[in-house]
């Protein structure tokens, strides 16, 4: 071996360990135990808060007015679909109080005339002309869509 | 005088090139090197779930609750730019000139400026990460801040990122943005946090014409694969062997 080699071989070898003990400190634990990312990220993201409560949750107090819903065409539509998220809500009995929307904006989403909208998924009206000034839900009960009030 | 010549012969020459070839070809039929699906866990056990999704783009009415919804469930910062899914709304004119709309990404609800009789053809289509099994985003990240889960979510380390935007550029269907507050990439997570306990997305949730779908792609006998066998469903950009999981039902050729 050229005695310059020699000479380096030292440096390399401490390089190479100080490498491997920062190395060892850095890299924070569970990475790379299922690949190149921290594991434990996983359970970190799973124990994000959840806001939606979902259908079943409102039907426990709300029946009444799920059973309702699910008659007709409204049937698919989550509560939380027009109401926002309902978990704080339901879990803190009453304290938090859901969006009771009335605006016509709100039926307007779905209902107003767009022809980019299939005709067959939803009953349109032109949102301009149709009573304009009223509120929709002066004349339709939101959740069953098919009777008009008096 | 002169330079001491090594000495090498044809003969040592072409053992030592046998021997480094060789051990290349052995090496890598050991441990077969494949750039492409090292980003990603090999589904190959068919008995885990393996998360996929379906929009079905007849169904879709543009009233952009999954958008609201989405932004909700996961604090995602509510002015617009920031969007973990969204709807666009394309209009195809009689010219056969190609627009698309998508105005607070469709929360506040969408007009159509075209009368009918200029309009070819109009739809929505509902945009979201598509959770590539061979992503872009998760072989550029340079510290492992982003991956793909065992189950085939890709998932973003909030805590590792360092926010340097490689991701949000390798996208190819612009599903990333840097979070204005945290500074770390943020994008769907597919509201991982909710299917692991058994509930449904939030923009599931709120669709009103049950236009979105989850499932098992594993799970033969599954809502999601039966719908796939029954339906005609493309991904965005087959071409760029993204591995995308998510499933368009109607998907017209203009969109990208």
């Amino acid at each position: 071996m050229p005695p310059q080699l020699k000479r380096l071989l030292p440096a390399f070898i401490i390089f190479i360990l100080l490498f491997l003990i920062l190395k060892h400190f850095l890299t924070p634990e569970t990475f790379g135990e299922k690949g190149h990312y921290r594991y434990s990220s996983i359970a970190e993201v799973q124990q994000t808060q959840m806001k939606y409560a979902g259908k079943d949750k409102c039907n426990e107090c709300h029946d009444d007015i799920v059973e309702n819903l699910d008659m007709d065409v409204h049937a698919g539509l989550s509560c939380e679909t027009c109401h926002g998220p309902g978990l704080m809500h339901a879990e803190n009995d009453g304290e938090y109080e859901i969006i009771i929307p009335s605006e016509r904006e709100m039926c307007a989403l779905c209902h107003s005339m767009n022809v980019s909208r299939s005709t067959r998924e939803i009953v349109q009206v032109n949102i301009l002309e149709h009573n304009s000034g009223k509120k929709c839900i002066d004349c339709h009960n939101p959740h069953m869509p098919w009777e008009l009030k008096e | 005088m002169g330079t001491k010549r090594v000495k090498n012969s044809r003969r040592d020459f072409l053992k030592k090139t046998a021997i480094v070839g060789g051990g290349a070809i052995a090496a890598s039929i050991l441990n077969p090197f494949d750039a492409v699906l090292i980003a990603s866990e090999d589904p190959g056990d068919k008995s885990k779930v393996w998360w996929a999704y379906v929009i079905d783009i007849d169904k879709c009415i543009g009233c952009g609750r999954c958008a609201n919804a989405c932004k909700n469930e996961n604090d995602v910062p509510k002015e617009p730019f920031f969007f973990r899914t969204w709807v666009e709304q394309y209009t195809i004119n009689n010219n056969h000139e190609v627009h698309v709309e998508s105005p607070n990404g469709g929360i506040d609800g969408f007009d159509q400026s075209l009368d009918k009789s200029d309009v070819f053809k109009s739809f929505f289509v509902p945009k979201m990460c598509n959770h590539c099994h061979k992503s872009p985003c998760v072989q550029v990240c340079p510290v492992g801040a982003t991956y793909d889960t065992p189950d085939g979510v890709v998932l973003v380390d909030d805590d590792y990122c360092i926010g340097c935007r490689y991701c949000v550029q390798a996208c190819p269907y612009g599903c990333r943005y840097i979070h204005p507050e945290k500074k770390v990439a943020d994008k769907c997570t597919l509201c991982y946090h909710r299917i692991s306990k058994g509930k449904t997305t939030a923009c599931i949730e709120v669709c009103p014409t049950g236009a979105r779908m989850i499932g098992d792609l594993n799970d033969d006998k599954g809502p999601l694969v039966k719908f796939l066998k029954k339906h005609n469903c493309l991904v965005l950009k087959p071409h760029l062997n993204t591995g995308s999981k998510l499933f368009y039902n109607s998907l017209n050729a203009e969109v990208r």
